[in-house]
């Protein structure tokens, strides 16, 4: 069987990944028909009528089938490892652009408006970033554990992140962390996932509980990590955690001690210096003593591993420091680096403020619309929150709100298991690629598409703080939907080349 | 299968779905908050109010209706301009309200949204169709038709009662029962009934969107509950009665109360001054005027007034004397211009003496009663004063007196009778005798009775000792009365006693001008009407005069009682009142040769004589 395009070697039916473009599908049909539930009720017509959300997701879901079969018939494959630099260069020139030229939204310059059409360059900056991480990634030498490489590709990725953080996307900004598991699987250290985690771990203690609980953590990880790796476990239990233990009941200690001090305090008051051990006792911070006691072990463990050549209890301790530091610049990070609407986000996720009026409107609307769904929702177009507008950006941002209400968890669960499969597919094909660019392309298109999914659902459902990004091809949007289906099918592209012609 | 670096991914991806999948399954499937959430967020209620039950009188004759009235409501946000004057044209309002509310509306408009709210309440139905011809050229504008009540016959506020919307002290004392915006049954019948006569509340639900506008019907309509009208019920009144009792106590202040013996049906209930039925609808509007008049229109006498009841309280002493024994029909007594005690005298009118029993009655000696009061209370039988005061009081109390009588009405006061405990306060015990308390034998000193009262004890007297308790509800379809307005009440008197009471009454009534007969004026040729005047002493101005009387002497029909205070001797106008009501009751019309009499009452007017607080 020969294919249209001429080419030598299998046919399109052997060498597509029909799961992959069946699955792209289903998604974008499911997306469109909740687009038009979502405003079935402010915008009357049918789900072609093209004055509405409805009927313009319908333009851009053809042209981006337009855009897929471009991609799959058209474009040979083979350019994009060359191409990956003057597009990669071209997109961070948009980039900056964006920021003089273009139109601003909801206080963030980072869309471009030609007329009616609007896009948004940051859509198109995580192909152009693939790209350039696959191409440069894959060539032959290169070696992630490399200062140099690793120095490189951590600019591929840090460069279009921190404009977007200038445009004021940090949502944006943030799916490019996802980079760190395709970074993981060509071999970057676990450790530094390990560490990105503690840090955010470090900084919700911080903020939730109180820096004193936030280092008792970190060094409890921090002497676990160092004993498992030195083969000392035993030490751990029999020293390590009993000191954790009575540190972390120093502060009740404190207080009554302080309490007893008041109470004897009153009792003796016509003694001059009756108070004086209250005020001493109540003097004392258990954060100081905690520190102290590591500042006093520090040395001694170092110094260990100073002759045992243990380079990883080095950079344990110095990983430990680092986190101290954090506990301390935590306040000065959430007041003063982050904006005003990002800190009251963070402290609703947290609970730390109710606001259910304010920031938490959006995600209480949301999980009122999601959670009166109930198994098996109340039916297409029958939702009565989001049909009603308690849902805000319910076509964007929140389409998931639509779904969980409609169709309810059932729905809810086939969706997400939908992607599951999709990305499982991706990550599949990928290791199975010969070329590394492939595979390499492969996992960043993966993890795109899980930052979405992850960040999208877990704000419409008070698991991540509200984050504005879109649902890969199920939200309404020309711009993205187009670019997730061009990040998609470059890869479908890729792997049917491969297969075609091995 | 290994654990590489690609699987750890995967096994990432699989746990980042199932912690996604976790909470959802618990806030969708584990958690019911956020459906109840998502109900409070879109549904509206709108409450179907149901029409009253109709208050039938006696016949079936409407006495209380309902009729439609019209709000005018207006949804802000749809209004577009228009012509004032026109509005205020048909509308019959002036241009200064129609800005002024206007002016209203836009400054609260944040709170109204999409809502209607009211801009003129009760349009009259001539009005409103007035408006409904232009209404295309409004806008926004809209009726909204409402039930109010109509009233027939002018039957009088104070026994129909008044029916507004229910403020926050009687949702306090009804928990549960009702919300603003409810009407309720405030005094008279309608608080009497209000259980059967308001209905049942129904909704409907709506859909609303985040900006509180109405989207749509609840699952077109499904689950939408009908109001459930309220019960009709009929009352014992006679309509055409009353509204001639309402006629005849015009201009005079007290009450008028008839009763059918054989039964205990309140046929009539008049207060006078009462509130006008026509001010009744619209209660809200006149409530100041009503509450600041200084005749207190808003006070039913009938059921509330404390009254001293003057000398018909003699045929209670009677008959506590004939069952006491201390005195017979043959007892005969001197009267000479009052009773002398000591160095003091209760006096009398001029009458031929020494009299027997029916003719005291007749008469209405004061000295007479005197005796046998006296007779009652040193009477040898009991122990001590205390204890025959006691008795007097348990002989009273067995009329009905000294309590409330326990009819449906509600508001009922229960007025006052004294006894030694009270006696021994005021004077210290053993510091009173008989002569100390002498007027109670006429009736005057502390104590205390309605003219509801007084209409019972006629009732009990007419049917020879026992009285039904008077209720002004009738069994009827929906509505079953309390079985103990069915039971017979007997006094402690014994009814062989009564026909002696009886006889004297007759004679007041019927021996005709120059007889002594007290009450010659209310004698109605073949009505055999009895009855017996009074006249209570009233320090603060003219004496009030007082009536009861019942007829026919066999098998009564009816039982009057009036009350007029400051009316001078009970026969001035007390007893042809009675007697005018009684004969239009059993006559259907009024005598040729009594129309002077009814001239007289009905353009009398008292309302000078009664001393108010202005």
């Amino acid at each position: 069987m020969r294919d249209a395009g001429g080419h030598r070697g299998r046919g399109l039916a052997k060498t597509i990944d029909w799961s992959l473009v069946v699955c792209w599908l289903v998604l974008i049909l499911i997306g469109w028909a909740n687009i038009y539930a979502s405003v079935h009720a402010t915008e009357e017509g049918s789900i072609f009528d093209f004055a509405s959300r409805s009927g313009k997701q319908f333009v851009w879901m053809v042209t981006a089938m337009g855009i897929a079969g471009l991609i799959l018939f058209v474009i040979p494959p083979r350019i994009y490892e060359g191409a990956a630099l003057p597009i990669y260069l071209a997109v961070i020139g948009l980039l900056v652009a964006v920021i003089f030229l273009g139109i601003e939204v909801k206080g963030s310059r980072s869309w471009f408006a030609f007329g009616p059409i609007r896009f948004q360059p940051a859509e198109i900056s995580k192909i152009s970033t693939s790209l350039m991480l696959a191409a440069v990634m894959s060539q032959l030498g290169y070696k992630i554990g490399r200062w140099k490489d690793f120095i490189l590709t951590a600019l591929i990725i840090l460069v279009p992140m921190l404009i977007i953080v200038g445009q004021s996307e940090t949502g944006s900004a943030l799916v490019y962390v996802g980079f760190i598991f395709m970074l993981y699987r060509e071999g970057l250290s676990g450790w530094l996932i390990f560490m990105v985690g503690m840090a955010i771990l470090t900084f919700i203690l911080t903020l939730t509980a109180s820096p004193f609980v936030a280092c008792l953590v970190l060094v409890s990880v921090a002497s676990l990590c160092i004993c498992l790796y030195s083969g000392r476990f035993k030490w751990w239990l029999l020293i390590c955690v009993p000191l954790i233990v009575l540190m972390a009941f120093v502060p009740s200690i404190l207080d009554s001690v302080t309490a007893s001090g008041e109470a004897l305090a009153e009792g003796v008051a016509e003694v001059a210096d009756g108070d004086a051990t209250g005020s001493f006792v109540s003097r004392i911070k258990p954060l100081y003593i905690l520190l102290g006691l590591v500042g006093i072990s520090l040395p001694f463990v170092a110094f260990q591993a100073f002759r045992e050549r243990n380079m990883f209890t080095h950079l344990a301790l110095i990983s430990l420091i680092g986190g101290i530091i954090l506990t301390f610049s935590v306040d000065f990070l959430f007041n003063d680096v982050l904006q005003e609407h990002q800190r009251k986000r963070i402290e609703v996720l947290l609970g730390m403020k109710e606001d259910p009026a304010g920031v938490g409107y959006n995600v209480n609307q949301s999980m009122i619309a999601i959670g009166s769904g109930g198994a098996f929702g109340k039916g297409y177009l029958n939702g009565t929150q989001t049909t009603y507008g308690f849902v805000p950006e319910q076509s964007t941002d929140f389409i998931f709100c639509t779904i969980g209400e409609e169709w309810g968890f059932a729905g809810c669960a086939f969706v997400i298991l939908l992607y599951v499969f999709l990305i499982w597919k991706i990550i599949k094909n990928a290791e199975r690629s010969r070329e590394a660019f492939t595979r390499i392309y492969g996992y960043c298109v993966a993890c795109c598409i899980f930052m979405h999914l992850f960040i999208n659902i877990g704000m419409t459902i008070g698991l991540m703080p509200v984050i504005g990004i879109p649902l890969p091809f199920v939200s309404y949007g020309g711009s993205s939907l187009w670019a997730f289906t061009a990040l998609l099918f470059i890869f479908i592209a890729l792997n049917r080349n491969e297969r075609k012609y091995f | 299968m290994k654990l590489n670096r690609e699987n750890k991914l995967l096994i990432g991806l699989c746990t980042a779905a199932a912690i996604l999948m976790a909470k959802l399954f618990s806030i969708q499937i584990l958690d019911d908050k956020y459906k109840l959430s998502a109900e409070n967020n879109t549904m509206v209620y709108s409450t179907i109010y149901p029409t009253r039950g109709v208050i039938h009188d006696r016949y079936g004759n409407i006495l209380v209706g309902n009729k439609v009235a019209y709000d005018l409501m207006v949804t802000p946000k749809e209004v577009e301009p228009f012509d004032t004057l026109a509005l205020c044209e048909v509308l019959d309002i002036s241009p200064e309200f129609v800005r002024e509310k206007m002016k209203e509306f836009y400054k609260n408009r944040r709170r109204i949204g999409y809502q209607s709210v009211v801009m003129m309440k009760l349009i009259p139905p001539e009005t409103y169709m007035k408006f409904a011809e232009v209404a295309y050229k409004f806008p926004g504008f809209r009726g909204q038709a409402r039930s109010i009540r109509e009233y027939p016959f002018n039957a009088g506020g104070n026994l129909l009662g008044y029916v507004s919307e229910v403020n926050t002290n009687y949702m306090k004392k009804h928990p549960g029962e009702y919300k603003p915006g409810d009407y309720a049954g405030m005094t008279g019948i309608e608080a009497a009934r209000e259980r059967e006569l308001r209905g049942e509340k129904g909704y409907n639900i709506w859909l609303r969107n985040s900006r509180n506008k109405i989207e749509s019907r609840y699952r077109d309509g499904e689950m939408d509950k009908e109001a459930v009208p309220g019960d009709d019920i009929t009352t014992t009144i006679d309509a055409r009665l009353q509204h001639y009792g309402q006629m005849l106590m015009a201009n005079k202040v007290g009450s008028l109360v008839a009763i059918e013996p054989s039964t205990g049906e309140i046929l009539t209930l008049v207060s006078s001054p009462g509130i006008d039925v026509d001010q009744l609808a619209n209660i809200g509007q006149h409530y100041k005027e009503i509450s600041t008049d200084p005749y207190k229109p808003m006070f039913n006498r009938a059921v509330q007034a404390s009254y001293p009841p003057g000398s018909v309280f003699k045929l209670v002493n009677g008959l506590i004397g004939l069952e006491e024994g201390v005195v017979s029909t043959g007892t005969l007594y001197p009267c000479s211009m009052g009773y002398h005690f000591g160095k003091n005298k209760l006096g009398c009118h001029a009458h031929k003496s020494p009299i027997n029993f029916e003719e005291s009655i007749m008469m209405s000696c004061n000295a007479y009663y005197c005796y046998i009061l006296r007779d009652l209370l040193e009477n040898k039988k009991y122990g001590s004063i205390d204890e025959a005061m006691d008795k007097w009081n348990e002989y009273v109390r067995s009329f009905g007196f000294g309590q409330k009588l326990g009819s449906d009405f509600p508001s009922e006061l229960g007025g006052f009778i004294p006894d030694s405990k009270y006696y021994n306060k005021v004077y210290r015990k053993g510091g009173w005798k008989a002569t100390t308390v002498i007027s109670l034998s006429i009736g005057q000193g502390e104590i205390g009775c309605t003219p509801l009262h007084l209409a019972n004890l006629c009732a009990t007297i007419a049917n020879r000792g026992f009285y039904y308790t008077p209720h002004i509800i009738k069994d009827s379809d929906n509505v079953t009365i309390d079985p103990k307005y069915k039971e017979k009440n007997y006094t402690m008197v014994d009814t062989t006693h009564f026909p002696k009471v009886v006889g004297g009454m007759y004679r007041a009534v019927n021996s005709g001008y120059g007889s002594g007969g007290t009450a010659s004026v209310a004698a109605v040729e073949g009505l055999d009407i009895c009855g017996k005047t009074g006249t209570a002493q009233n320090p603060h101005g003219h004496d009030h005069s007082v009536f009861i009387c019942f007829a026919p002497r066999d098998n009564p029909k009816i039982a009057v009682a009036a009350y007029v205070e400051n009316g001078g001797f009970g026969a001035t106008w007390a007893a042809p009142i009675a007697s005018l009501l009684t004969e239009m009751y059993l006559n259907g019309e009024i005598g040729e040769n009594r129309k002077y009499l009814e001239d007289r009452i009905l353009n009398g007017d008292l309302m000078d004589r009664v001393r108010v607080k202005k």
